[in-house]
């Protein structure tokens, strides 16, 4: 064309240059064309298939359907754990479009308090996007109706049809059967498992709900829909029905494990119930414990405060992890192993309320002393000289070894998810531990059960019926096949009756727990009380003042005495004495042979405390809620119970303190114990004082 | 031809261009249906009254002399930017984005009718100026002034789409009209340069996320990402002959946003796969190659530049819907001519497409008439 400085245009240049750059759009846009129709054979066809699974995952949404739990039943077959059908509403945040508003509407339609609005808040702020929260389970027709036709205003909201775990005797178990709630992120991450953040799935958190999660989760049914982005189910595809959790069949009796939980009222302890013919465990009961009812759907503000408040330590299984110088429940024991050693039961010795041994006297409770005494005498009155007299000449071996044989500081098998053993001392063990040599305070510590010596409850009834059968029984939890035959302890019969006669003798006869008799005539009971000082005179009496002070009472004991079929081990923390562990154990005994009676003794007395555990923890919830409302602190800890459960193992792992002299023995009966205090000129008082403070 | 059969009135009509839109607009209908799950309401039948009563309006305006035109350039525009700073006064005054003026009996979009006003009154200004002068900055100046004023209130709006809609249209006229080529490829590096500037602090944040989400659609598919994966996942699954008609789940489903309006091709696409496809884009290849043979044969200047203006402009629609639909280009809100359901539209295409048929009957009658 024509070149140079200036170039020259006219019309004519004007419409070539038209054409040509027509041809030019014309063709770029051609290329678009070309390149459009590319990709669309390349989406279509190359990656088809890609995306036919991306529209298929669209369009069916599969529903898992949680599985019924297996019920947890008693030896009776009578349910401990059970499912209710029930209606329940779930959020899933990842869905919440306005959370407040969503809220807000909710605690309108379900009548939600204010303080389960902001526990339901604070679960929303810890949740990740995909966990759903819990609203409420247990709803009605009515309120689940009303969110139901709401649900198209509510995004994020789920309501549906449910089983959930119920509990009729609720706190009674709570140690014992655990509780279920959703499963933490912690969990999904483990496990990666769709099921556990599928809405109203729950997963066992603590006990046996925990230790048999596997076998009593059942497996998912699942449910295939077409569904709208929006969520909205257009159509059912296929259906799989849930293939319910097996059953778990424990040896536990639930009505007595209720009574047990009740008639602790509301003290800090233990009962425990075994069968002497095979182990059995009938009851384990600790109390205060929580309800694992409410526990279902988290841990809000309230039940926070409360749990925090409370230094009964309400999350402690006390049967399992609750460690205590035994007391005199030891003494029978100690007694057998005398036997064994060749002692003879009809040997003496004098106590004028102390013993002698060297320049030391180391005192017995009784001040006043028991004059002479035998074998029997020592175990119905429980005198101490006798078995610190007579410890000195055995040695301690015979007694620890004999300890352990009866199943002190000993695990068992059984399928719970922790126990605390405790200590059985003796030379070489302290040597080890402490690296100091075994003095002779350590030996009458010992042959009391104080000192190093630590048991939980379990242990105690466990040698309470070992002692009764002279067979070595193994606790038994799970109620799967026929009890094994328990060997024989290689007692000799004599020995035993003369142990038992003298057992029995505590209660019915001249013994330190007269009131703990049976209200019938035929069924003797033979027992053996225990009081642990849990800080020295100069601190407490040990039955007065602050009650963390207060001495732990137990009781050990079985019925019949001369035909042992059950037997029973009960702790009261910081009762103030045995006294208050055998009147319990004396009306759970009675429930074994008479109900009836034992019920009415035990409802005359929760009318005075206020109702079951259960209208007590109701109650104290609503006085709570009153006084505190959402001004409650929300909660530290995730899982309380699992956290109070690494306490409490961090604390029976640390070493004991030691110990650097005799505890000063208590008093068995508050009476007596009277009695003691008001005879200021009783001649073993000074020698007793003798000992450094 | 056959003017012994075919009345001549029928036989004048250019039926090369209205065949291929009635098919458009029918197969239109039929995909508003089907997105309707099956229900003529609401979308088809009015797609197919509005056809109708936009077609007739384009045989109107294809009756109209070519002096009307050159008449109404100047005026039409002037009234247009008046009502655009009208539509963004009550935006400010309201608060919010502002893209309508209820006018009673509808809302009117001016930016929407920019789109051919931009065309006609820049194929004016080239047509009145002296061939000479097409290479000096005469040329240019007026022109830039001519679309910085609508072209900036669009963007107020703010409507980026549209404005790009209008800065195309303008633009090629220009470049049609023969300025120099080296202008636009300047203008090409300038831009290519200030656009990363212009990204991160002219668009709103919306708009940038439409662009990120564009080159990384799978970095969120349930967030911003989600139209063009949905979108991909629709055409993606229809394979080659597509699900059946009725049969798309992604639209029916809802999980196709904006099914029967920006995202109808999807829709097309997943019930009558790439074979649907295809016939669509062929039939645009058909109106556009329609209208740059116009174009081609058009009697004068003012005609040449005002029929392919009005192809470039329909492109434009075309090319950037479709491109955003298959996840070539960002998530700008500019539906489908002859398939989306929307009056504004199928309006603004009518009437380029009525103007390029005014263009047609010009060239058959020769220079003549309109002198």
């Amino acid at each position: 064309m024509i070149s140079g400085k200036i170039p020259h245009v006219s019309s004519g240049t004007l419409q070539n240059s038209f054409d040509r750059r027509t041809l030019v759009v014309a063709g770029l846009q051609a290329g678009v064309g070309v390149l459009l129709a590319a990709r669309m054979a390349w989406i279509s066809l190359a990656q088809n298939e890609k995306y036919t699974l991306a529209s298929e995952s669209n369009r069916v949404n599969l529903t898992l359907i949680p599985p019924r739990r297996g019920a947890i039943l008693d030896r009776n077959g009578a349910p401990i754990a059970s499912n209710r059908a029930d209606f329940r509403v779930d959020l899933v945040p990842d869905r919440l479009t306005d959370p407040d508003r969503t809220l807000a509407e909710l605690g309108r339609l379900l009548k939600l308090s204010d303080v389960r609005i902001k526990d339901l808040r604070d679960k929303l702020d810890k949740a990740h996007g995909f966990q759903p929260v819990e609203v409420a389970a247990g709803l009605d027709w009515d309120s689940f109706a009303a969110i139901s036709v709401r649900l198209p205003d509510l995004p994020g909201v789920l309501a549906q049809r449910s089983f959930s775990r119920w509990y009729p005797t609720g706190p009674s178990v709570g140690h014992l059967i655990g509780y279920v709630g959703p499963a933490s992120a912690e969990d999904y991450e483990k496990e990666r498992n769709p099921l556990l953040i599928t809405p109203g799935f729950k997963i066992g958190k603590d006990g046996l709900e925990k230790r048999f999660e596997q076998n009593l989760r059942g497996t998912p049914g699942a449910r295939r829909v077409e569904v709208t982005a929006s969520g909205k189910v257009v159509r059912d595809l296929e259906m799989r029905e849930d293939i319910p959790g097996q059953p778990l069949r424990l040896t536990i009796s639930a009505p007595l494990q209720d009574y047990a939980a009740r008639r602790l009222g509301p003290e800090s302890g233990a009962v425990v119930v075994m069968d002497c013919l095979t182990g059995d465990i009938l009851a384990m009961a600790s109390m205060p414990s929580y309800d694992p009812n409410s526990f279902s759907d988290g841990i809000g503000r309230i039940e926070w405060k409360m749990l925090s408040d409370d230094d009964h330590v309400p999350l402690r299984n006390k049967v399992l992890r609750g460690l205590y110088p035994p007391g005199s429940t030891v003494k029978p024991g100690v007694a057998m192993a005398f036997l064994e050693a060749g002692l003879d039961p009809e040997a003496t010795v004098n106590c004028a309320g102390g013993l002698r041994v060297g320049n030391r006297v180391f005192g017995c409770w009784n001040r006043r002393g028991h004059g002479t005494v035998n074998m029997a005498k020592a175990i119905y009155q429980s005198c101490d000289v006798y078995f610190y007299h007579f410890a000195q000449q055995i040695g301690m071996y015979p007694i620890a070894s004999m300890m352990r044989r009866l199943g002190m500081g000993q695990k068992f098998d059984l399928p719970v998810v922790a126990q605390s053993y405790g200590t059985v001392p003796d030379p070489a063990w302290k040597q080890r531990k402490y690296d100091k040599p075994w003095a002779v305070f350590d030996t009458v510590n010992a042959t009391i059960g104080q000192g190093y010596m630590l048991s939980n409850p379990l242990q105690q009834a466990v040698m309470a019926a070992r002692i009764a059968s002279g067979r070595l029984l193994q606790p038994r939890l799970l109620l799967d096949r026929k009890a094994p035959e328990a060997p024989s302890m290689g007692f000799s019969q004599e020995h035993l009756d003369y142990v038992h006669k003298a057992m029995s003798d505590v209660v019915n006869g001249p013994g330190t727990a007269g009131r703990a008799r049976l209200p019938m005539p035929d069924v003797l009971l033979a027992g053996k009380t225990g009081t642990a000082q849990v800080v020295g005179l100069h601190i407490s009496d040990g039955k007065s003042g602050p009650w963390k002070y207060r001495d732990h009472g137990h009781f050990i004991c079985y019925a019949p005495f001369d035909k042992p079929r059950y037997a029973c081990a009960v702790v009261v923390e910081h009762g103030g004495g045995s006294a208050a562990a055998y009147p319990i154990a004396r009306d759970v005994m009675t429930y074994l042979y008479d109900p009836a009676k034992a019920m009415e003794v035990l409802l005359g007395m929760e009318a005075g405390w206020g109702g079951t555990p259960q209208e007590r923890l109701n109650a104290k919830y609503r006085a709570y809620e009153t006084r505190f409302g959402t001004s409650a602190p929300r909660p530290t800890e995730d899982d309380p119970v699992a956290s109070a459960d690494a306490r409490a193992e961090a604390a029976s792992a640390r070493p004991l303190p030691e110990q650097t002299d005799a505890a000063s023995p208590r008093p068995e009966d508050p009476a007596p114990a009277a009695a003691t205090l008001a005879a200021p000129a009783s001649a073993p008082s000074p020698s007793a004082s003798e000992a450094p403070r | 031809m056959r003017a012994g059969v075919i009345p001549a009135a029928i036989a004048r009509q250019p039926w090369g261009i209205i065949l291929p839109l009635c098919v458009l607009n029918g197969f239109g209908a039929l995909v508003l249906y089907s997105a309707a799950s099956g229900s003529w309401t609401p979308w088809a039948i009015q797609h197919l009254i509005r056809f109708s009563v936009f077609l007739l309006m384009a045989m109107v305006i294809a009756r109209l002399p070519r002096d009307l035109f050159k008449l109404a350039a100047y005026p039409g525009y002037i009234g247009l930017v008046f009502l655009l700073m009208l539509v963004d006064l009550i935006g400010a005054v309201g608060g919010g984005s502002q893209r309508w003026l209820n006018l009673g009996f509808m809302q009117l979009q001016p930016s929407e009718l920019m789109k051919p006003a931009i065309v006609l009154v820049f194929a004016r200004f080239y047509d009145g100026l002296p061939p000479a002068m097409t290479q000096s900055w005469r040329s240019l100046m007026p022109a830039a002034g001519l679309l910085a004023v609508p072209a900036g209130l669009v963007m107020l709006q703010p409507d980026l789409g549209t404005g790009l809609a209008i800065t195309f249209g303008a633009v090629s006229v220009m470049f049609l009209a023969g300025l120099p080529l080296r202008w636009f490829l300047g203008a090409g590096a300038a831009t290519a340069a200030i656009a990363p500037v212009a990204f991160f602090t002219l668009l709103h944040d919306y708009q940038r996320n439409r662009v990120l989400t564009f080159l990384d659609p799978e970095s969120d598919p349930l967030g911003t990402g989600y139209h063009i994966s949905q979108s991909k996942i629709a055409i993606g699954s229809g394979g080659l002959f597509g699900k059946g008609f009725g049969q798309g789940s992604q639209s029916h489903l809802e999980y196709l946003p904006e099914a029967h309006t920006d995202f109808v091709f999807a829709t097309m696409a997943e019930e009558w796969g790439l074979v649907g496809m295809l016939a669509v884009l062929f039939v645009f290849m058909l109106i556009l190659r329609w209208g740059w043979r116009v174009a081609q044969n058009a009697p004068d200047r003012f005609s040449r530049l005002l029929a392919a203006g009005m192809t470039c402009t329909v492109f434009f629609y075309v090319a950037i819907n479709l491109l955003m639909v298959v996840g070539l280009a960002p998530v700008v809100g500019i539906p489908l001519p002859f398939m989306s359901h929307g009056g504004s539209s199928m309006m603004t295409n009518m009437i380029c497409l009525g103007t390029i048929m005014a263009v047609d009957r010009w060239s058959r009658r020769g220079t003549g008439l309109a002198g």
